[in-house]
């Protein structure tokens, strides 16, 4: 093995791949729309896309704070929302055959649809861009939350008990932390989720934000300007997902390192064969 | 009832309700056991005879039916948490470090956590489990993590301790080395502990009395003292006593094998512990 350097190759390793690949699609786009002479208004130049980005580059920046603050407002609010709904419906049984099916029901309403009725009850205002956000996004956090609260074995709850630990102690000290690693799943897809809630319910009614600008520049056929604010929303998720990962290794490094040590056994009983 | 008794166990019966109108189950029926202060005594049965309710009853996770648990010749008010339950599985936290796993115990009864963790620490050596404080278990060998359980249970402090098939996953060579060092250990701080096997030879190894338990109903058909001299080595396993013992032991475990109630080996099969 390479002593040094094997940090930076095991990050280029997983890097590598998939910027070689985007921009060998990238490629083949600018060749397609170069030698087929495709028009502006339907598929617009990558490299078009860029210029215009940097063109553009003060509103998209003014509308992608507009976007931020409601993405960030919303995906909070869905971290309350989906965690409160988990450990409510794990406190008891009762609640949870109450609660559990409506959870599931709530998810067959279609959410843009009643998009317009949010905004009638709570106005244009960033309000209903928030709930929208946050009842797009909570449903994923809610659910494996719950998974990851019934996750905690048994017999730990029971050894617990024979240590004296009270209700809330066996709550903090066990279920809670067993239950992390299932709940950054959950964040996971919210935070890809929440980027479209927000584009939803900037369509309904806003006067800025990049859902808002994407409608008015499809109405100008302005193709380019709409990828170059495609893309800075495409960014945004990115980044969201990307903080939540980060959060997930600071937060649970027992997780990943558990993970890949696992079957390498660094530490063995001399007298272990297997 | 003879004086130092620590534990007494009078007829102890466990009927679980039939569920939906179905049948009573008779978990246990009119069992007894006694156990001096500082001895180890083990019970011996195939599964299905009553072991783990046994167990949780003298743990106080479970409420029996009639009969009575003495701990120091009297009823304590609260059975939970005045003895020390060491459940089959090691039930390591992962997210804790193995040295804050193994002082869980001493949090919970509100020991600060400096002064824990040096208690824990003076421990480390003679539990084999030197130079893995800051490891997660994850990185355990199957006997480290048998002994991070056990050191938790000890350093726990109850004066009596229950010992559920702690070996039961291991595989054979480092179950012998396991019996042993238990043997040492025990041997310097002789805390009462009732231990738990499928193994009769373990079991005699082990202990000064061996109670063998037969099925449905639970109750005790056979109570054996093992009067082989200590400290013990493994060689004694080969010698006339223990194997006349072995013999007198296996006898009530293949009759019940043999009328009816068969004798199922229900620990991990080797496949199951890889």
């Amino acid at each position: 093995m390479f002593a040094r350097g094997t940090k930076a190759r095991r990050v280029a390793a997983a890097v590598l791949p998939p910027v070689l690949f985007a921009l060998f699609v990238l490629a083949v786009w600018q060749l397609y729309v170069v030698i087929g002479d495709v028009k502006e208004s339907t598929l617009p130049k990558p490299t078009d896309i860029v210029a215009s980005m940097w063109d553009n580059r003060t509103m998209l920046i003014e509308n992608a704070w507009v976007t931020i603050k409601e993405i960030a407002l919303g995906f909070a609010a869905a971290i309350l929302l989906g965690v409160g709904l988990a450990v409510l419906i794990r406190s008891s049984r009762k609640v949870e055959r109450a609660i559990y099916p409506w959870l599931v029901v709530s998810q067959m309403v279609p959410i843009p649809a009643i998009a317009p009725l949010l905004v009638i009850w709570t106005g244009f205002d960033m309000r209903p861009k928030v709930l929208v956000i946050m009842l797009v996004s909570f449903f994923p956090i809610a659910v494996n939350t719950i998974d990851g609260l019934r996750a905690v074995e048994p017999e730990l709850m029971n050894l617990l008990k024979t240590l004296k630990a009270n209700a809330w102690q066996r709550f903090r000290k066990a279920q809670l932390p067993a239950a992390l690693p299932f709940m950054f799943s959950g964040l996971k897809v919210a935070a890809a989720l929440s980027v479209i809630g927000a584009v939803f319910a900037e369509w309904v009614g806003a006067s800025d934000g990049l859902g808002y600008l994407v409608l008015v520049l499809n109405n100008q056929t302005a193709t380019t300007d709409m990828f170059a604010v495609i893309v800075t929303l495409a960014l945004i998720g990115i980044s969201l997902f990307l903080l939540v990962t980060l959060l997930e290794r600071l937060l649970l490094p027992w997780y990943y390192e558990s993970r890949e040590s696992e079957g390498e056994g660094l530490h063995r009983d001399p007298d272990d064969p297997a | 009832m003879q004086a130092g008794s620590k534990l007494n166990i009078e007829g102890l019966s466990k009927t679980y309700k039939g569920s939906g109108g179905g049948e009573n189950v008779t978990a246990l029926r009119d069992v007894a056991i006694e156990i001096g202060a500082g001895e180890f005594v083990s019970i011996v049965g195939p599964s299905g005879c009553g072991k783990s309710t046994l167990f949780n009853i003298i743990a106080g996770l479970v409420r029996p039916s009639s009969g009575s648990v003495l701990l120091d010749g009297r009823q304590p008010d609260e059975l939970l948490g005045s003895v020390g339950y060491m459940p089959q599985r090691d039930c390591l936290m992962p997210w804790r470090t193995v040295l804050d796993n193994t002082t869980l115990g001493l949090e919970l009864s509100g020991v600060k956590k400096k002064e824990a963790q040096a208690r824990a620490r003076a421990e480390f050596e003679r539990f084999g489990l030197a130079g893995v404080e800051e490891h997660w278990p994850a990185k355990l060998s199957g006997g480290m993590k048998q002994r991070a359980a056990l050191l938790r249970t000890f350093l726990a402090g109850r004066d009596v301790m229950l010992l559920d098939e702690p070996f039961g996953a291991l595989d054979a060579l480092t179950r012998a080395n396991m019996q042993q060092w238990l043997l040492d250990v025990w041997q310097e701080n002789r805390k009462t502990i009732l231990f738990v096997t499928h193994d009769v030879e373990e079991a005699i190894f082990l202990s000064d009395r061996v109670y063998v338990m037969s099925g449905r109903p639970g109750r005790v058909s056979l109570c054996v003292d093992v009067k082989l001299e200590r400290p013990r080595k493994p060689e004694i396993s080969m010698s006339p006593e223990f194997l006349v013992l072995k013999q007198k032991l296996l006898r009530p475990l293949e009759e019940a094998a043999a009328g009816g109630g068969a004798f199922i080996d229900d620990r991990p099969t080797l496949e199951e512990q890889i």
